[in-house]
């Protein structure tokens, strides 16, 4: 056997007998052409998609109702009865705000609050022109307090906050954590397409302003403004002079 | 249409369904079209992150080998050699054991299913016996043709 093409043939090789030739593949170009034309048809779904506004937005009512104004103070956590109030002027796309609650807040529930001696305040101040999906996750969250899931939804919102506040589009993210946080999803679409809340965040803000809040966060504790992320030890030395202060 | 061609088109399927989820997942996606709800309880739990990395993200590239490697066995000069599918059957059947992985966190770790993860899960497994069964006969017609 003289090997015309000058290849080295293995002896493996040369006790090979042609492969007998496979099913008749006609060119794959045109199949090639089909699966591009439906990868463009997919790609431009997609990009559709994308594009498509699927966010409820909430207004910011022009007006607000007495039913916006009174009644409401804020969701509240721990005693009533608590001798020390700490109130905390949130917006839940500030980052400073995912830093405290992540951070801070379980221990100031810990040491603070599930001991009685302060009682927990959190009121919205959405930043709009900073933080597009603020009112939004507020009334996400107003909408989770509705079925007495509040804290739960607060604590995934911001535990969430890089990945939403970089999306384009969050409401589908605000329905998966209230899924996650044990919402029922039909209750929770309808408080969200409903936008009950809207007037009831609007007034918080307002309320913030008139109190001179300008950045989130902000705590009033006993009565006294502070600005900024404060720390646990911080909150802690305060509730407890404020605490000595009122029993002398 | 061959087995290679509906090979391709399920990969091709397969990266869409995985590519829409990734765009959810990172908030590209508003409303993930689900149904049950349990889509977004499945992306959004703790184990749509496999070492670090969006399982979302992991089916689109896995889907885009699998493309890629059954696109190339459609090529005349690959009619006849089994590597380009035993590459598609060896990918696939990663991809098999991953998706039970999966379907295992679904069922007993998140209490929830995402369909879309099902119809991932559907295609997958056609993909990897359509490749079987094609790298099968190329492997009888290879061994058919060594001289005793």
């Amino acid at each position: 056997m003289t090997n015309h093409g000058g290849d080295p043939v293995s002896d493996k090789q040369k006790g090979k007998k042609a492969a007998p030739t496979p099913p008749p593949s006609a060119s794959p170009t045109r199949f090639y052409a089909v699966v591009a034309g439906l990868a463009v048809v997919g790609a431009g779904l997609l990009y559709f998609l994308v594009q498509a506004p699927k966010d409820v937005s909430i207004p910011v009512p022009v007006t607000l109702t007495t039913e916006d104004t009174a009644g409401f103070r804020g969701y509240l956590l721990g005693s009533p009865d608590a001798k020390v109030e700490i109130v905390e002027y949130a917006d839940f796309q500030c980052p400073a705000c995912g830093s405290f609650d992540g951070l801070q807040f379980d221990v100031v529930k810990r040491q603070l609050i599930d001991s009685g001696l302060a009682r927990f305040r959190y009121r919205d101040f959405p930043l709009d022109q900073l933080h597009p999906h603020a009112r939004l996750a507020s009334h996400a969250a107003a909408c989770g307090d509705e079925q007495g899931r509040f804290w739960e939804m607060k604590r995934l919102i911001y535990d969430h906050q890089p990945t939403w506040s970089a999306a384009r589009s969050a409401g589908g993210l605000f329905r998966g954590y209230a899924q996650q946080a044990g919402l029922d999803p039909v209750k929770y679409d309808g408080c969200m397409d409903s936008k009950k809340y809207a007037g009831r965040i609007e007034a918080s803000l307002k309320e913030g302003l008139s109190l001179g809040v300008a950045s989130t966060p902000s705590f009033i504790i006993a009565g006294r403004m502070y600005r900024g992320a404060l720390s646990s030890d911080s909150i802690s030395a305060i509730v407890r002079r404020a605490a000595a202060d009122s029993t002398r | 249409m061959n087995r290679r061609m509906a090979m391709a088109l399920l990969a091709l399927a397969g990266l869409f369904v995985s590519l829409y989820l990734y765009l959810y997942k990172i908030g590209k996606i508003g409303v993930i079209a689900c149904g049950t709800g349990g889509c977004e309880t499945v992306q959004l739990s703790a184990q749509s992150r496999f070492l670090g990395i969006e399982v979302a993200l992991i089916g689109v590239l896995g889907y885009l080998l699998l493309l890629g490697l059954a696109l190339l066995s459609l090529q005349p000069r690959f009619a006849g050699r089994s590597w380009p599918l035993l590459g598609l059957v060896a990918a696939g059947g990663g991809a098999v054991l991953f998706t039970g992985y999966l379907k295992y966190l679904e069922l007993f770790v998140i209490h929830a299913i995402c369909r879309w993860c099902v119809v991932s899960a559907v295609l997958i497994a056609l993909l990897f016996v359509l490749a079987a069964v094609e790298w099968s006969k190329v492997s009888i017609r290879e061994n058919e043709g060594v001289a005793e």
